[in-house]
């Protein structure tokens, strides 16, 4: 077990934060931050739009949120000359974190509701499928990647269809959509990178994914194993136990 | 025989309503009116000689009506309009029920002046043929409701071609400063009647365009649009960086507003006058609805023809008396305290609000109201978008209450707020009282409610007996 050291600090490669923020994505950013300050580390934030290049030896967090169908349009079509860098990034341990919009362009292809396909970064083996109509609504899925059945709450509001290939779900659906309203399962995820629907945003009310992301990104940076040291979330339960009660469990 | 009868079958059944204490009897009524006469609306806005203006916008819409019916009003417009704010199809058509019941020729000069849900606009310009539209601004606002910005730009699209279709000249009346409703007006052909508003006054300017910016690249091209500057969310004199696209040349402008926390002066150039409002609205998203009131009345004047032009003062000191709508910068009277209710429901209303707010002498105390019932939105992420940022520095008391309270104080504490400064109350009752009680004598509560919470305030001050029943508002 490796202490963490006032001095690390968090690589933190954001992509195309100006047009794929449409769920709140930068709420998901701030925990990533205030997480690492709370602890005495800092989160380093480099952000990445179309025509960057990325090295993907130089980050050991990625991030990629959701946006408007014209926004993912352009994105698409820009992550091609991305794409080999954040596969490098993800084969080599770095985190990744892929919300709403992003797992769709994290997977083969999206094909639209236009019937366009779009290529995406293929790091997740998955692919998706706009459909007539929108899966809403607040969702609760369980999840046994930060300990045994941990419960994960948020919002979904996606017209794609995840189908998933050699790749484990994110959780499976307690209640709510996931994927694609028929299997059960909600996001994907592979090594330190996790694709997922949830929304609201995800992080703030399921503090414990984001220290996973955070532990799995500075174990990349710093080698080891890290254990985060506890925070009070005492705020972050409470907002949790109210999303629950959204979709019908008790508080 | 079953039209003929429709509207007294309505009108009962609002009356009913109204006894019965549910949602004002506003909008039943006109639910019954369509089912048992689906061509109420056509038939009964085919009666307004001086034809219909209809109003929609994310933000801006309530108060715009407000606006533009006293305008009217003062140009001699006997005036039929939908003013509790049920801006649905049905609340157009229960606002239409008063003159289905008149046999009578209606005097010369009415006018119907609607307030439209953006998601309506669509079906309530098909039935009701407006002579004149006026289109304020889109912003993202109930992604769970509205879908993406997208969907609602082409819908309005698609409202807009039909529109020109129609018999009889329309006017579109349209804010220029925002890039994504510019580009849409000009697609529709040069030959539909435009006149373009937005703002002038340099000074008012942002550093930047908010984070929770809709329009940040070329409609046209796709390259990035530049904003210098930007004045309001997307809103600004904006040019894509590329192509020649680029705002509109205004017909009516902002020439000036500087607003403190409880009015201003808006001075406006309208084609080659000056006028100048002094207004109890404060902000520059007032001093926007006022230019586009502004545009709507020429709009409706010039379909009538004075022979001497529309008397612009008589405008202006009409505008210049229109009382906030209710939880629209409302101010209510608590003692020694006083509350200003700034309705909170999307990102850049809610940053308007707080640049509204931060226009008075610090320090500020806030009561924040958070609901995710259907007509707030039930997904709650947005509160992420709005810059509080500002706020939290000013704040001397921030008092969080709702039914998601509890998101909301995450939200503070993940921007550095001082939580010994933010306090959950889960009560609204008690949660005034916190706010009320923790203010000193003399000072302002600002409380920024989404729709619910703030129909859930406006029932507790009326059991204090601070406010009337908002149904009875006129």
């Amino acid at each position: 077990m490796n202490p963490t050291l006032p001095s690390h600090t968090v690589r933190l490669c954001h992509l195309y934060p100006e047009r794929m923020n449409i769920y709140a994505d930068r709420g998901n950013i701030a925990v990533f931050a205030n997480r690492l300050k709370w602890r005495g580390m800092s989160l380093e934030i480099r952000e990445f739009t179309l025509g960057d290049s990325v090295d993907p030896s130089d980050h050991d967090l990625y991030y990629l949120g959701g946006g408007q169908d014209r926004d993912q349009d352009l994105v698409a079509g820009d992550l091609a000359h991305k794409a080999d860098a954040l596969r490098a990034g993800a084969d080599d341990g770095a985190a990744q974190l892929y919300v709403c919009g992003g797992i769709q362009l994290a997977g083969h292809r999206y094909q639209t509701a236009s019937g366009e396909s779009l290529a995406g970064v293929g790091v997740l083996d998955l692919e998706t499928v706009a459909g007539s109509t929108r899966l809403v609504g607040d969702i609760a899925i369980s999840t046994d990647l930060c300990g045994p059945s941990v419960e994960v709450v948020g919002y979904e509001n996606h017209a794609g269809r995840t189908h998933l290939g050699d790749v484990s779900p994110f959780g499976q659906v307690i209640s709510g959509h996931g994927n694609n309203d028929a299997d059960k399962t909600e996001g994907a995820t592979r090594d330190r990178v996790i694709g997922t629907y949830l929304h609201g945003p995800l992080l703030p009310k399921n503090p414990q994914i984001a220290d996973l992301l955070l532990s799995w990104a500075l174990e990349h940076r710093y080698g080891g194993r890290v254990e985060l040291a506890p925070l009070d979330d005492t705020l972050e339960k409470s907002a949790h136990a109210v999303a629950r009660t959204r979709v019908g469990l008790d508080r | 025989m079953l039209a003929a009868v429709a509207p007294t079958v309505a009108r009962a059944v609002g009356s009913l309503s109204r006894r019965l204490g549910r949602g004002g009897g506003t909008t039943l009524p006109g639910v019954v009116l369509l089912r048992l006469d689906p061509d109420a609306i056509e038939r009964s806005a085919g009666r307004l000689d001086a034809g219909s203006v209809v109003i929609s916008a994310t933000n801006g819409k309530t108060t715009t009506t407000r606006l533009v019916v006293d305008a009217a009003k003062a140009l001699g417009y006997s005036v039929t309009t939908n003013r509790a704010g049920s801006n649905l199809e049905r609340g157009v058509a229960a606002a239409l029920l008063d003159l289905g019941r008149r046999r009578a020729e209606l005097p010369v000069g009415s006018l119907g002046v609607f307030e439209v849900d953006e998601a309506a606009l669509d079906a309530v310009v098909s039935k009701a043929h407006p002579r004149v539209i006026v289109l304020m601004n889109l912003f993202r606002d109930q992604l769970d409701r509205f879908g993406e910005l997208e969907t609602l730009l082409e819908r309005w699209r698609q409202m807009l071609t039909n529109a020109r279709a129609q018999p009889g000249p329309v006017t579109v009346v349209a804010n220029a400063d925002d890039p994504n409703l510019a580009e849409l007006v000009r697609s529709i052909g040069n030959d539909i009647d435009v006149i373009w508003f937005g703002c002038n006054d340099a000074t008012v300017g942002l550093d930047a365009v908010a984070h929770a910016s809709d329009a940040t690249t070329c409609r046209r091209c796709d390259h990035p649009i530049r904003h210098d500057p930007a004045y309001l969310g997307h809103l600004g004199a904006w040019a894509c960086t590329n192509c020649e696209a680029q705002r509109p040349p205004l017909d009516i402008e902002i020439v000036s507003a500087s607003s403190t926390a409880t009015g201003q002066t808006v001075k406006v150039r309208a084609g080659e006058q000056h006028i100048v409002v002094a207004t109890p609205l404060a902000g520059l998203h007032n001093a926007y609805n006022i230019v586009a009131a502004v545009g709507a009345a020429l709009a409706v004047d010039k379909r009538r023809g004075p022979a001497d032009g529309t008397s612009l003062s008589t405008v202006a000191t009409a505008l210049g008396r229109t009382q906030p709508a209710f939880g629209r910068g409302e101010r209510v009277a608590i003692g020694t305290r006083e509350l200003s209710i700034l309705l909170a429901k999307n990102p850049t209303g809610v940053n308007q609000n707080i640049r509204t707010v931060l226009a008075a002498p610090d320090p500020v105390h806030i009561l924040a109201m958070l609901n995710d019932r259907t007509a707030d939105g039930r997904d709650v992420s947005w509160v992420w978008d709005v810059d509080w940022e500002p706020l939290i520095e000013r704040a001397q008391r921030l008092t969080l209450t709702g039914d998601r309270a509890g998101d909301l104080a995450l939200r503070m504490k993940y921007a550095s707020a001082d939580m010994s400064r933010v306090v959950v109350v889960d009560e609204a009752d008690a949660a005034l009282d916190d706010a009320l009680g923790k203010a000193p004598d003399n000072a302002t509560v600002h409380v920024l409610p989404t729709y619910t919470a703030m129909l859930d305030l406006r029932t507790i001050l009326t059991g204090r007996g601070l406010v009337a029943d908002q149904w009875d508002e006129t």
